[in-house]
């Protein structure tokens, strides 16, 4: 059972990056006007921003990596890991991470490499670099999430195109022997896993020029082809309402704790409705659940760093706090953990010029 | 629960239906547009008041809102 705690590691710092082009809801023609504000209304988002075609994840995650090394005046020659989580690498091979070694100066004693997870990328991307790091040899670490989705979903496809934004951050991890133990509860259910796919492009599914590309009605109002990212709204909604309480409450009562012992509850963002009903199951007041999805929509493993960034910029910057963090979705993968933070180095959020 | 107090509670949660207006024997296709995002309104809303999970095959086979009351009713036990 995946329940466990990790020792000795602390964040020192989280920044975010978000492509320069804002698209807004409010101008999604594909469908009617009555369905458009219903839609704003029960995903949550009004704007996102998306990436120019040639933007990638990590030109995002370069920004926001790049910057935050320099606030923290961290030495680079220091860091000896880098994370990449994401589901939208530059090339299929090699791993991006060894592209971001180099263009971040990074010594060659870096360890790099990718890790291929969405929505609950940055939880697990939290329990990896610190299980790595809690065994005291490296010293500095940086987590870098994030997906560049947009380009993956089909405009006439309302279930998929209004919800998802691109985004792109950095979180540095240090080693901290008196640093309070971040605390882990990770489960999969492999069974789900075409509720959320790109079903052609991989092994499984060759591109094949007479097929993959075929835009195919799949319902009312969807329209796609096989490389474009795919929802099946009801199993996921069911699955994230069956699984992220029980995991959450496991946590707290396998650490004694309850929902009252933490500050600030930082969900992915996977739509507004989804959210919310997680929100209530749990029974937690809405000054302790923040959102990021209104102007930055759905931003996949970007998500959790990007809302604190956005949203608690000034409590993580100022104040010593709790949060429990709980990323589910695409896998079926999800995972919540506890930790606690101390005046973070945390930038306002940049703007990629694409 | 009752089937009345079942009634108010979906009343009060799809904000395009009238208080006082459903009765047990409407077809649900009449009363609301009966699309996907509806579907995940009322699968939340089951799942919070009355902690059961229901299906897209099972919401897809009810017809009236005796069958939706029928369906949760079912689950509680």
């Amino acid at each position: 059972m995946a329940i466990f705690q990790v020792p000795n590691i602390n964040i020192a710092g989280i920044s975010a990056c978000v492509p320069e082009d804002e698209y807004n809801n409010n101008d999604y023609d594909w469908v009617s006007e009555k369905e458009r504000e219903t839609l704003i209304k029960v995903i949550g988002v009004e704007k996102k921003h998306h990436a120019k075609k040639g933007t990638t994840t990590s030109d995002l995650c370069f920004v926001a990596a790049n910057n935050l090394i320099n606030e923290l005046n961290w030495d680079r020659s220091e860091i000896d890991l880098l994370l990449f989580v994401s589901q939208s690498r530059d090339f299929i091979l090699p791993a991006t991470a060894g592209l971001l070694q180099e263009k971040l100066s990074l010594p060659k004693t870096c360890i790099a490499f990718d890790v291929s997870l969405g929505c609950s990328g940055y939880v697990y991307g939290l329990s990896v670099i610190g299980s790595m790091m809690a065994t005291g040899i490296i010293k500095k670490g940086l987590l870098l999430t994030g997906d560049i989705s947009t380009l993956n979903t089909s405009f006439k496809d309302k279930s998929a195109f209004p919800l998802f934004g691109d985004a792109g951050t950095a979180t540095a991890i240090e080693l901290k022997s008196d640093a309070k133990p971040m605390m882990f509860n990770l489960q999969t259910d492999g069974a789900g896993y075409d509720a959320i796919i790109i079903p052609d492009g991989g092994i499984r599914n060759f591109v094949d020029v007479d097929t993959s590309f075929d835009y195919k009605q799949i319902s009312e109002g969807i329209v796609r082809n096989k490389f474009n990212i795919a929802i099946d709204g009801i199993k996921v909604f069911n699955f994230s309402l069956r699984e992220v309480k029980p995991n959450v409450n496991k946590l707290l009562q396998e650490y004694g704790l309850s929902t009252d012992d933490i500050d600030y509850f930082v969900f992915h963002q996977a739509n507004k409705l989804m959210n919310e009903t997680i929100r209530k199951q749990l029974k937690l007041k809405p000054e302790k659940v923040p959102y990021s999805l209104s102007e930055y929509g759905n931003t996949s493993s970007a998500s959790i760093p990007l809302t604190i960034v956005t949203e608690l910029n000034s409590v993580v910057k100022n104040s010593e706090l709790a949060l429990l963090l709980s990323g589910f979705g695409v896998g079926l993968s999800w995972g919540s953990v506890i930790l606690h933070t101390k005046n973070i180095v945390c930038p306002p959020i940049y703007i990629h010029k694409d | 629960m009752e089937i009345n107090i079942f009634i108010k509670k979906i009343e009060e949660e799809f904000e395009d239906i009238q208080p006082n207006t459903l009765v047990p024997t409407d077809v649900l296709s009449e009363k609301f547009t009966w699309d996907s995002i509806n579907a995940l309104i009322f699968l939340a809303h089951v799942n919070v008041e009355y902690d059961v999970e229901i299906t897209a095959e099972e919401l897809i086979k009810s017809k009236t809102v005796q069958d939706l009351y029928d369906l949760v009713e079912s689950k509680e036990l």
